[in-house]
């Protein structure tokens, strides 16, 4: 029993040997870090808690129950496959941060204290920041600080709302909270930051195309879902979750079809996917919650997949614009195959993994009589198709043939993508395994005729209409353009307003500046320095004679003045009796 | 230069087929739909075919809100942030 670690420590740590190793050691080491997390994992029993004393509080570094568990499954084999695909990367730094970040990942999800989670929560967005920066573009580096602002806001306000429930309640177990307080909510909107609500998605569509191959798959599986389970932990049954999870699945695939670059297609697709999860959250029914773990772990795997093989696609074509692709089939079978594996998958065609899960929550909508959420979430089944299901597959590999002809996915990269289609289709297909590891016992049958067969004919239909539409050319071509998000809130009107008050702001500085401390006081200064000799020049000008040829005769006199002043050798004596002169006048006249 | 091997659907004919199978199975859905008895939870989930008008209908607005309305209120120069 005292052999066990707690599941981050072996990502965690292990990730600082990597830098010290080379070539095949690395790579051998680098899988195996997984599999080791993994059987460590499998010989924890549930329901186990590890505690740490700091400072006046004991932390709850490990707690492990049936919801975290899922999670954790699903993270080790998350890492295990996106390891063997980046197994082409030279650098260290890929492996590294991506253990970090995805030992963090399981570090917040097994937290049992908030203090613990928020720590874990922030060591996400390190690593994940690294994941993008690793691209070393322009773009990315761009990017990443925009990621990395959005989330630092999050963390902060995740943190207020800790330290003031920790306050109230003199407590910082980590376990139901649901919205009553200003604390409550501060931890909520903390969560929806990494959630990618609607508004606040931002971070996750400008970011995730601009990240390294690996590093977007990597991206993909951890942040969201690890705030999937967080608001799993703290906030089923929340009702405004059911709304903010209807208008996630809903809003991104209008962006998702008319967006050029396939990554930046998936996500989108991947803000849609957690819709459906938050939804079910926000249920909280038995079965919505089940639903919702249960497509959290597939869309780990499914949307990992799809953005293996679009990352496979840029690894060989250097391209990933729709409007650059097409034909990649006759290159690229086996990344093509697979490719549609994922695609039938988010879907949810029967036999693959969303046809077992998303109709979890659908039903549990069902059950709960919530018309308007059901008819969303079935309009959101059609359009994930629709964009992700055929979109994504069509333009790369089949369309317009782009001439690409190059080279297969190296090995490593086909063997990950395999393992995942492996199981997309086991979970799937024999979707009883998947279906023990969720939080509560799951009685719900997938494979009746009925959703088979209407399944199905949403599918069908759905390509039905792209087909005619593609033949009858309604459908929109793929435009070089870029689609704007909310995100132009803070990448123009906000830059320009903060542009803007740099500029008043300083300009008022500058004319400050200048006016008082270098026109004003010069001016001052000036006219201090030479003051008497001007007052002079003013007295005496009236008493020169100037009939004849006044000019040289004054300009001559002045310079004396000037000259006798700036010595100090001025007849005082005659200024002197001109001044006496003038009081006694003053006295004799006034 | 070497002639590029021919690929699946470089052959017209075999676009045609898998469109054709595509349309059966379209047709062979709509058929089998009313032999199906629905577990509902909505009284509409009975009407039948009503999962294929919903898939078809959903499918053309979201393309056509997509393209005539959505895109022309966001599409930028692709050089337009930098």
């Amino acid at each position: 029993m005292n052999a066990v670690l707690p599941p981050f420590m072996i990502f965690i740590l292990g990730a600082f040997v990597i830098p010290f190793l080379r070539g095949r050691v690395r790579s051998v080491y680098v899988v195996a870090l997984p599999v080791i997390g993994l059987i460590n994992l499998l010989l924890i029993p549930t329901d186990t808690v590890m505690t740490a004393n700091f400072l006046d509080y004991e932390l709850t570094l490990v707690r492990i129950d049936r919801l975290s568990l899922a999670f954790g499954y699903i993270f080790h084999i998350a890492a295990f496959v996106t390891v063997i695909y980046i197994l082409h990367v030279k650098e260290s730094l890929e492996y590294v941060a991506g253990f970090v970040y995805s030992g963090a990942a399981l570090g917040a999800v097994f937290a049992g204290d908030l203090f613990t989670f928020f720590v874990f929560w922030e060591t996400l967005t390190v690593g994940s920041v690294m994941l993008i920066w690793a691209r070393r573009s322009k773009a990315s580096s761009a990017a990443g600080f925009r990621y990395l602002l959005v989330h630092v806001t999050g963390g902060l306000t995740l943190l207020a709302g800790i330290v003031m429930m920790v306050v109230e309640t003199g407590s910082i177990h980590f376990g139901y909270i649901g919205l009553t307080g200003l604390s409550s909510w501060l931890i909520f909107m903390g969560l929806g930051v990494n959630c990618a609500w609607p508004f606040l998605h931002t971070w996750l569509t400008d970011a995730y195309p601009e990240a390294t191959i690996g590093g977007t798959v990597f991206l993909s599986a951890f942040t969201t879902k690890t705030a999937v389970y967080a608001l799993a932990r703290a906030y089923p049954g929340t009702e405004v979750l059911i709304w903010i999870g209807v208008a996630m699945a809903a809003f991104p695939i209008f962006f998702a079809v008319i967006e050029n670059d396939l990554r930046r297609v998936l996500a989108y697709s991947l803000v849609n996917q957690v819709g459906f999860m938050v939804v079910g959250i926000g249920i909280g029914t038995e079965l919505a919650l089940n639903g919702a773990v249960a497509h959290a772990c597939n869309d780990v795997l499914f949307k990992g997949l799809l953005f293996m093989s679009m990352g496979a696609v840029i690894h060989r074509t250097g391209k990933i614009n729709a409007t650059d692709l097409g034909g990649l089939y006759k290159s690229m079978p086996w990344t093509a195959g697979f490719c549609i594996v994922g695609a039938a998958s988010i879907s949810a065609f029967p036999f693959f993994s969303g046809f077992v899960s998303k109709s979890m929550v659908m039903s549990a909508a069902g059950e709960g009589h919530m018309v308007a959420v059901w008819l969303v979430l079935l309009f959101a089944s059609a359009g994930v198709f629709h964009h992700a299901g055929i979109k994504i597959p069509f333009f790369a590999f089949f369309g317009h043939d782009a001439g690409h002809r190059v080279k297969e996915a190296p090995k490593h990269m086909l063997i990950a993508m395999g393992i995942t289609a492996f199981l997309c289709i086991f979970n799937g297909t024999f979707y009883k395994p998947l279906y023990s590891i969720l939080p509560y016992p799951a009685l719900y049958e997938p494979y009746t005729l009925s959703h088979v067969v209407t399944q199905t004919e949403l599918l069908f239909y759905s390509a039905l209409a792209f087909t005619l539409l593609l033949l009858s050319g309604i459908y929109p071509a793929e435009i070089r353009a870029i689609n704007l998000d909310f995100d132009w809130l803070y990448r123009k009107p906000l830059v320009a307003l903060s542009n803007g008050l740099a500029t008043l702001l300083n300009g008022m500085n500058k004319v400050v500046d200048r006016l008082l401390v270098k026109e004003f006081t010069g001016a001052v200064n000036d006219a201090a320095i030479d003051a008497t000799a001007r007052l002079a020049w003013v007295v005496v000008v009236p008493f020169i004679k100037n009939k004849d040829n006044p000019y040289p005769k004054r300009e001559i006199f002045k310079k004396k003045l000037d000259a006798a002043f700036a010595t100090g050798t001025s007849p005082v004596g005659l200024f002197a009796a001109c001044a006496g002169l003038f009081i006694v006048m003053l006295f004799v006249f006034i | 230069m070497e002639k590029e091997k021919t690929h699946l659907f470089d052959k017209p004919e075999n676009v045609k087929r898998l469109l054709i199978i595509f349309f059966s199975s379209v047709i062979l859905l709509f058929v089998l739909d009313f032999f199906v008895h629905k577990h509902a939870h909505f009284p509409w989930e009975n009407w039948p075919v009503f999962y294929a008008i919903f898939g078809f209908v959903a499918c053309v607005i979201l393309v056509l809100v997509s393209r005539f309305v959505l895109r022309p209120l966001v599409k930028r120069k692709e050089d337009y942030y930098d």
